[in-house]
């Protein structure tokens, strides 16, 4: 082997120490901006990490993808089932009249809405694709109150980093950062293609996420946490979905 | 110095910078394929244009089990599902991947080895060329005057075809089917004809990917295993005669 020149392996070591070097700024910057999603311990969190800190510096603002009234799928796919718990068997029997959204955590006015009461915010529908981890997809039209709007009757506090959603589905909980609580296309959803939302779909009540994989828009959302850290929730990973194997953000 | 002389073991064969960039994406190629395989038993149908799912009919189906049992695959048994780490360690691989590749693209675009090495040469961009190489492995006549430094006209349209077309579209229609990416850059999926698209797409650079692969491990061995190991991994002083 030929050996190394002076300049080489000056050049090599500056390299490498500016290299260290911009790797601790990264991460402390990346802490500072929000940039560290909760599953970011682990053989995959490096991956993990770059894929969510390049996603939100990317999609800071951007929509998603919406599409033109002809393009509803004729079949949408349901996938699961709906849940087979005695309490939503019964909300179900009674055509959900007392299904109820509670709003609690780091807001100012904790609140707990009927499905009624959700309808009196301004309404919003938009035309989006579900995209499961799986590999299908559909698109339908999705109609009900943007998460934002109610977040901010409730008075979220200036500390709050996630907003963590719960199933009446035992063990079905996620959370999403602001970026995503606060854009104008998540949805708290209550109907599809014009009718009522079926329960098939998550009816009565949906969160959708439309810049994340299906996996990440519960079906029949109870309740609403408002945090500034995902650590007193479950494992501490953010949501149910890293606990089973599965990334907490699924923007991909 | 004595520029590709065979008897000179100071000069490497290999950069280190190819050597390494090599032996990374080799591990990225295996992460990526073997979780890639493990997604796509998860629904091993596949569509064309933006949506797809068991209620619309597949442009065509593998003839496998799935990992889940809301797919209808005509078995009647579902596979160990292995999702979650799979999809974890496919866009971990994936990133790895595509930092090599921008230090190999960058670096080899600056120091003139796509130039030199994998461009065909000027005189060689014709398709006798490439037919006289073609009958060359055909009747395994040995190369004239060639000293196993160089890559002949075929090898290099192969290389050229991974590095600027399979690799770019194998990413590019991987990101199509983020609804992250697409909702900072629609055209990432509409160009491709929607989502469904992109991942039949996905899956058929994959199948080039790996018949590259394939062919190339091949042709690694029938030239003779050792001496082109020995080449990648330390640099390699001496080149045996081209055996093909």
């Amino acid at each position: 082997m030929k050996p190394m020149s002076r300049r080489k392996l000056v050049t090599t070591g500056v390299a490498a120490a500016a290299g260290v070097a911009g790797l601790g700024v990264a991460a402390k910057l990346a802490e500072r901006y929000g940039l560290i999603p909760p599953d970011h311990r682990g053989l995959y969190g490096p991956g993990e990490t770059l894929t969510y800190a390049a996603q939100r510096v990317l999609t800071a603002h951007s929509m998603a993808r919406e599409f033109p009234r002809h393009m509803i799928s004729a079949a949408p796919f349901a996938n699961a089932t709906a849940p087979a718990n005695a309490l939503f068997k019964g909300h179900q029997a009674n055509g959900f009249r007392d299904w109820r959204l509670a709003i609690d955590g780091m807001v100012a006015r904790p609140m707990s809405l009927s499905l009624s009461d959700l309808k009196t915010f301004p309404v919003r529908s938009q035309i989006t694709e579900v995209a499961c981890e799986e590999g299908w997809s559909y698109i339908a039209e999705w109609i009900g109150t943007p998460l934002v709007e109610v977040l901010h009757a409730a008075g979220v506090l200036p500390q709050a980093r996630y907003v963590a959603y719960f199933s009446i589905e035992n063990d079905w909980w996620d959370s999403v950062d602001m970026a995503d609580a606060l854009h104008p296309q998540t949805l708290l959803t209550m109907g599809m293609n014009d009718g009522d939302l079926p329960v098939g779909f998550g009816g009565p009540l949906r969160l959708r996420v439309p810049r994340q994989l299906g996996y990440k828009s519960v079906k029949y959302i109870t309740r609403l946490t408002v945090t500034d850290s995902m650590k007193g929730f479950g494992k501490g990973l953010g949501s149910a979905s890293p606990e089973g194997g599965y990334s907490w953000y699924a923007g991909i | 110095m004595v520029l590709g002389s065979i008897s000179n073991p100071a000069t490497a064969r290999h950069s280190v910078l190819v050597r390494v960039t090599h032996w990374l994406t080799v591990v990225c190629f295996v992460a990526l394929l073997v979780t890639g395989a493990e997604i796509v038993i998860s629904h091993p149908r596949f569509y064309w244009g933006e949506v797809g799912n068991v209620m619309t009919r597949p442009l065509f189906t593998l003839p496998i089990p799935a990992s889940r049992d809301t797919v209808p695959t005509g078995y009647h048994f579902v596979m160990p599902d292995q999702n979650g780490w799979s999809r974890y360690l496919h866009f971990q691989a994936a990133w790895v991947a595509v930092l090599v590749g921008l230090v190999y693209g960058v670096s080899s675009f600056l120091n003139g080895h796509f130039r030199r090495d994998l461009v065909p040469a000027r005189g060689e961009r014709t398709v006798r060329a490439v037919r006289n190489v073609i009958a060359r492995y055909v009747h395994r006549v040995p190369a004239e005057g060639a000293d196993g430094r160089s890559y002949n006209v075929v090898q290099r349209i192969a290389y050229v075809s991974v590095i600027f077309i399979l690799f770019p579209l194998v990413i590019w229609t991987g990101l199509a089917m983020s609804p992250a990416f697409t909702s900072a850059a629609p055209w990432a999926a509409s160009a491709l004809g929607g989502r469904q698209s992109a991942r039949t797409i996905h899956f058929f650079v994959s199948g080039a990917l790996l018949l590259f692969v394939v062919v190339h491990v091949a042709m690694v061995v029938v030239s003779g295993f050792r001496s082109r190991m020995r080449a990648m991994v330390t640099g390699g002083g001496e080149v045996p005669e081209e055996r093909l």
